[in-house]
């Protein structure tokens, strides 16, 4: 292409050229390393079956070798794809995914030659390591597109954690420490909003210290009575798993999508509800318009900091009822800094989601997938060191943002407080 | 005078204030003081012996102990020279945000360049035989040069790509410490006949010298640290770079169009931040810690954040802000140890007295004050800088 065609080009346009030279590389990477390098193949076995859902494949024996390049040549042919799409001038995409399913899935072949693979299990647990992330990234949704960053989200989830863990324990009632999650975590949300648009002080900043500060609290309290007085204070039990009827029975995606405990289906109705209200009702409309361009909307009406304060609220309420994913979710009790800066990650599936709540969820979903397969690996056994594969996700979002997204483009006025009349602190 | 006072009175009020709300929070968890729940005038008096004696043991740890000083009056300073020694690195990392914040840059990744910088001067430290002094140099050279390429990488990928620094440096700290711990299970860092993660303690040949006799381990890193302060300093206000550096910190936009490389200032900047962050981890590992292991990065990428807000981005006040949260670290221990307060308090103080100072708004309603200077807020850039 000559220097003229490529000046010709928009912004995104460009950014999705780079996201097809990258996905050339990695493809042909992969067709180099997974493929063609092993000397010979090993049977490797995808396991579909989990638990008692109908069963329609119970397993799948191939050669790794073959597998391998069959998923290389597939990645290739989506980037061939994503060629044509570009050139057409559509999105994608499409191809993108048909892209990553084939890439990983090439990896995962080379990765386990000789091993057994629980696919299903794989992509259970994937699912709920993404859980967290899901919730963190939809705190920051609404936060950020009505404008007040959210760097908060590891201190709302680790709030909801402690809250609902606690409660649930002095109280011998998980219903009351579920309630009581996103109270916690919209408390945190009011110090950040307090202070972030009463005083427009510097959101990055605070949302920063208001981290340190649950951190320490909750460390500090978990030290001082949760350990010595275990038995009262720590000892919630976790939600058991509700099988939805007939759903949870359908092959592969029953017992992966219907097979799960209360705090997995609140997530699916506050994403749904989340990206209908942002882009359907007036509420979304008035965010979006407050996010973006705070002096328009104060023109027709709207009270700027009113609706940021509210979002910012909600925000903390859904962090915070993720948070309780953590204990009541998962292991029922508490420890210290059990969120382990998945509200960073969160932050980052927003970011690499570009603030759009389903583009959030995809990227939150890729995360914990990679952070499950990693897992799996690791105790299989692997040609990689187990370090290299601990790191993989982190590496691969890097790659991501420096690749695919680019120079992200995040709600206008995020993160500038906002004074009435117009003007900004 | 008076306008150092009115300087000084707002960080020291918030200071006060961190340390008043943190005091009820260490007295209201207290089983003793909940046994009294039925006398309220005890369980106050009890609530008062509770948080005192905490912070007197904060303060033994980090100034002076009496106790010691009874058989040697210098040996009384340990506490102040554990303070030295915690706050060294802290100024470092300090120095490192608070640069890339002058930039308009928020460097969450401190943490992954510490490690980098540490991993770098123990090879050199443990692996070549040098003439004392030289060897020094060269480790810390290695610090500089590891860790300075792990932040410039960053600035690099923003310049080129656009992708966020916030991300990439919290991405970059979890590649770092994988990388540490894969780096330890290889045999060059392996201690002969051991298989744990423990690296061969660094030549005494490379590690910096004691400032008050060998009893005492606070050592030149201190200097070290002055002295890089002192440089960042000169270059962000007398030096032409560092005109740039804040131009672009300011304005990117305007700083593009009066002909500056908003690129080229992104990627310096990330240079030296993270050379700075590298250098705190060599005056780690050759002045206090000379073996080095998983846990060599401890929270000091995480305090550097919290350091460098609380000086408000300037060398001087990071300096400050460093040694006092090095006193909250080494007086913590102590505390921990003889009064059963966890160390976790530490945290909430330093987040109670950086959200106070950055609300001067709330400080000021509370002591009803007028005239104090709330210095310069800090501000960030946002997702969209």
């Amino acid at each position: 292409m000559s220097t003229q065609e490529v000046r010709a080009l928009s912004a995104p346009e460009r950014r999705r050229r780079r996201g097809i030279i990258t996905m050339g590389g990695l493809g042909l990477f992969a067709l180099a390393v997974f493929a063609i390098l092993p000397k010979e193949g090993q049977p490797v076995t995808y396991s579909f079956v989990l638990g008692d859902e109908w069963i329609l494949i119970k397993e799948w024996i191939v050669n790794s070798k073959s597998a391998a390049l069959g998923f290389a040549i597939a990645s290739l042919l989506a980037v061939v794809l994503a060629t044509l799409q570009f050139k057409a001038g559509k999105t994608v995409r499409l191809a993108s995914a048909i892209f990553a399913v084939s890439f990983l899935m090439s990896f995962l072949s080379w990765a386990a030659a000789g091993k057994f693979i629980p696919f299903t299990g794989l992509l259970q647990g994937g699912l709920l390591l993404s859980v967290p992330l899901i919730f963190g990234a939809m705190a920051g949704v609404l936060s950020e597109r009505s404008g007040v960053i959210n760097i908060a989200i590891e201190g709302q989830l680790l709030a909801g954690a402690f809250v609902s863990g606690v409660l649930a324990s002095l109280l011998h009632n998980n219903w009351l420490g579920l309630l009581f999650a996103p109270i916690a975590g919209a408390l945190i949300s009011l110090l950040l909003a307090v202070f972030a648009i009463k005083y427009g002080i510097d959101q990055v900043v605070l949302g920063f210290v208001l981290n340190v500060l649950v951190i320490g609290l909750t460390s500090f309290l978990y030290k001082k009575l949760l350990i010595p007085y275990q038995s009262e204070w720590n000892s919630a039990i976790a939600f058991n798993p509700i099988n939805i009827p007939i759903l949870s029975k359908i092959p592969v995606i029953g017992p992966i999508l219907f097979s799960q405990s209360i705090i997995v289906y609140l997530m699916y109705v506050v994403v749904a509800f989340i990206h209908i209200a942002l882009f359907k009702s007036k509420w979304g409309l008035r965010t979006r318009a407050v996010g973006e361009h705070p002096t328009a909307a104060e023109s027709v009406g709207i009270d700027v900091n009113k609706i940021r304060f509210k979002n910012v609220l909600w925000a903390g309420a859904v962090a915070g009822l993720g948070g309780a994913f953590f204990t009541l979710g998962a292991v029922g009790s508490f420890s210290k800094e059990m969120t382990a800066g998945k509200g960073f990650i969160a932050l980052a599936a927003l970011i690499f989601g570009r603030w759009s709540p389903l583009g959030a969820v995809a990227a939150a979903l890729i995360f914990g997938f990679a952070d499950n397969l990693q897992g799996l690996l690791t105790i299989t056994g692997t040609p990689i060191p187990s370090e290299f594969m601990l790191m993989a996700p982190y590496i691969a979002t890097i790659i991501a943002v420096s690749g695919f997204v680019g120079r992200v483009r995040a709600p206008a006025a995020d993160g500038i407080a906002y004074k009435r009349g117009g003007g900004s602190h | 005078m008076k306008k150092f006072l009115s300087k000084i009175t707002l960080p020291a009020l918030a200071f006060t204030m961190a340390l008043f709300v943190s005091g009820i929070l260490v007295a209201i968890s207290d089983s003793k003081v909940l046994a009294l729940k039925s006398s309220p005038l005890s369980m106050l008096a009890e609530a008062f012996s509770t948080a005192g004696s905490a912070y007197w043991a904060l303060f033994r740890g980090s100034i002076f102990d009496p106790e010691l000083a009874k058989a040697n009056f210098i040996e009384g300073f340990y506490p102040l020279s554990e303070t030295i020694v915690a706050a060294s690195p802290l100024i470092l990392t300090g120095l490192s945000v608070a640069l890339a914040f002058k930039a308009g840059l928020f460097n969450i990744g401190a943490q992954g360049q510490f490690i980098a910088g540490a991993i770098g001067a123990s090879f050199v430290g443990f692996h070549f035989e040098l003439p004392i002094v030289i060897h020094s140099i060269a480790a810390i050279a290695a610090a500089l040069v590891c860790a300075g390429l792990y932040g410039g990488f960053v600035g690099f990928l923003k310049a080129r790509t656009g992708a966020h620094e916030v991300i990439v440096t919290i991405m970059l700290n979890y590649v770092a410490g994988y990388f540490l711990l894969w780096i330890l299970s290889t045999s060059p860092f392996l201690r002969p006949g051991r298989q744990d993660p423990l690296a061969p303690e660094v030549r005494m040949s490379s590690r910096l010298p004691h400032l008050f006799g060998s009893e005492l381990r606070a050592n030149l890193g201190f200097f070290i640290a002055l002295l890089a302060a002192v440089g960042i300093w000169w270059l962000l206000n007398r030096s032409t770079w560092g005109f740039k550096f804040r131009a672009v910190g300011a304005n990117a936009a305007a700083s593009k169009t009066a002909g500056i490389s908003v690129g080229r200032s992104t990627t310096t900047v990330m240079f030296i931040a993270g050379a700075l962050a590298g250098l705190g981890g060599a005056v780690q590992i050759l002045g206090s810690e000379p073996a080095l292991t998983a846990g060599v990065g401890g929270t000091f990428g995480f305090d550097a954040i919290t350091v460098a807000l609380l000086g408000r981005g300037t060398p001087l006040g990071t300096v400050f802000a460093a040694l006092l949260f090095g006193a909250l670290r080494a007086g913590g221990l102590t505390m921990q140890a003889s009064t059963e307060t966890p160390l976790d308090l530490i945290l909430v103080i330093q987040a109670l007295v950086v959200l106070f100072i950055a609300a001067p708004a709330l400080i000021k309603a509370i002591f009803r004050l007028k005239n104090v200077d709330e210095g310069e807020a800090l501000a960030s850039k946002g997702w969209n800088g």
